[in-house]
């Protein structure tokens, strides 16, 4: 069996483990995240919603998810 | 009566109180204590997804955006940097262009960095952003930020939290009378009274967060702000009159038996 290569991202600052050609929409839907409410930054540069799709995630890639919380 | 509308960067709001959504015990709770201040702006952090449990509420699903204008800030920001990163991030979670922006510059007393926060506001103004400021109650600084680009002025009554009302009351007047924008107090209020009192120095508008949040009876004392915000409001426009040093008998003197 062949074995899929791994690549390794950081996601708010955790280390995780993904599959190699994991796109952006992948995975947001395992996480559950209602792309609607948060706003993703990657390697510090904002992402526009309108072209997730295409955006395919590397080795090293930082991932910032955020939303709206209470605050002052 | 002459309508008195509340007008910041063009959009008009009916209540002039803004409450923030932070130190509730519940989301639950949060949204019955703005639902019955009359608050339609609500200050919201941006903060990381959670991602390991995701069961957690979501507050956009107590409070409505679209029915409660989202008022995105920068709090837990201590440079430009991380305050323009913040608030870039808040615009694309839902196209919001009206922010709260507010630079920290001691982790203690939480007064604001003005350097920071004048560079920031240049930046956001130039960005399309429609800014309402966070600062100190310093007169020159505030002309500064207007000549930045900011669109509302938010000077601290107090520490961040403190529940020490008004600390400097003829600095605020001075701020509202050399302004043509909105003059809103941020911070520091403990009462209602503590609302009445910046309204009835001609403030435009009041921010409470933890005065509402932390009192014993969150949702009796976000009542009592909305009406001392008004009556604050109403008596300003009323005209007070004048201090006297000796006493002036409110009953006619004539036909005294």
């Amino acid at each position: 069996m062949k074995k899929i290569k791994k690549i390794k991202i950081k996601l708010n600052g955790k280390s995780k483990s993904l599959p190699d050609s994991t796109y952006l929409p992948d995975l947001l839907k395992k996480l559950n995240i209602p792309i609607n409410k948060v706003a993703i930054e990657l390697n510090e540069e904002i992402i526009d919603k309108k072209k997730i799709n295409k955006i395919r995630l590397n080795e090293n890639d930082k991932i910032e998810i955020v939303h709206f919380i209470g605050g002052g | 009566m002459k309508k008195d509308n509340f007008v910041i960067a063009k959009k008009k709001f009916n209540s002039r109180l803004i409450v923030g959504t932070g130190k509730y015990k519940s989301m639950s709770e949060c949204a019955k204590a703005i639902k019955l201040s009359g608050a339609d702006i609500v200050t919201v952090a941006v903060r990381r997804v959670n991602i390991t449990d995701r069961n957690k509420p979501l507050l956009m699903d107590y409070i409505d955006p679209k029915k409660i204008t989202y008022l995105p800030n920068t709090a837990g920001c201590f440079t430009a940097k991380d305050a323009l990163r913040t608030l870039r991030l808040a615009r694309e979670i839902g196209g919001w262009k009206l922010v709260k922006l507010e630079v920290l510059g001691d982790k203690k007393n939480l007064f604001p960095d003005m350097i920071e926060t004048l560079k920031s506001t240049e930046v956001l103004a130039k960005e399309g952003f429609k800014v309402m400021v966070y600062c100190n109650d310093d007169p020159l600084m505030a002309k500064r930020l207007e000549n930045a680009g900011a669109d509302a002025i938010m000077p601290l009554a107090a520490p961040i939290g403190s529940g020490l009302g008004i600390l400097n009351k003829i600095n605020i007047q001075i701020i509202r009378k050399q302004t043509k924008l909105p003059v809103i107090i941020d911070a520091g209020l403990g009462q209602a009274s503590d609302a009445t009192i910046a309204m009835e120095l001609g403030c435009d508008g009041v921010l409470v967060n933890t005065a509402i949040a932390n009192a014993k009876k969150p949702f009796e004392m976000a009542i009592a702000f909305k009406h001392a915000v008004i009556a604050g409001r109403q008596s300003f426009k009323s005209g007070r009159i004048n201090k006297t040093l000796m006493g002036n008998a409110s009953s006619p003197t004539k036909g005294i038996i």
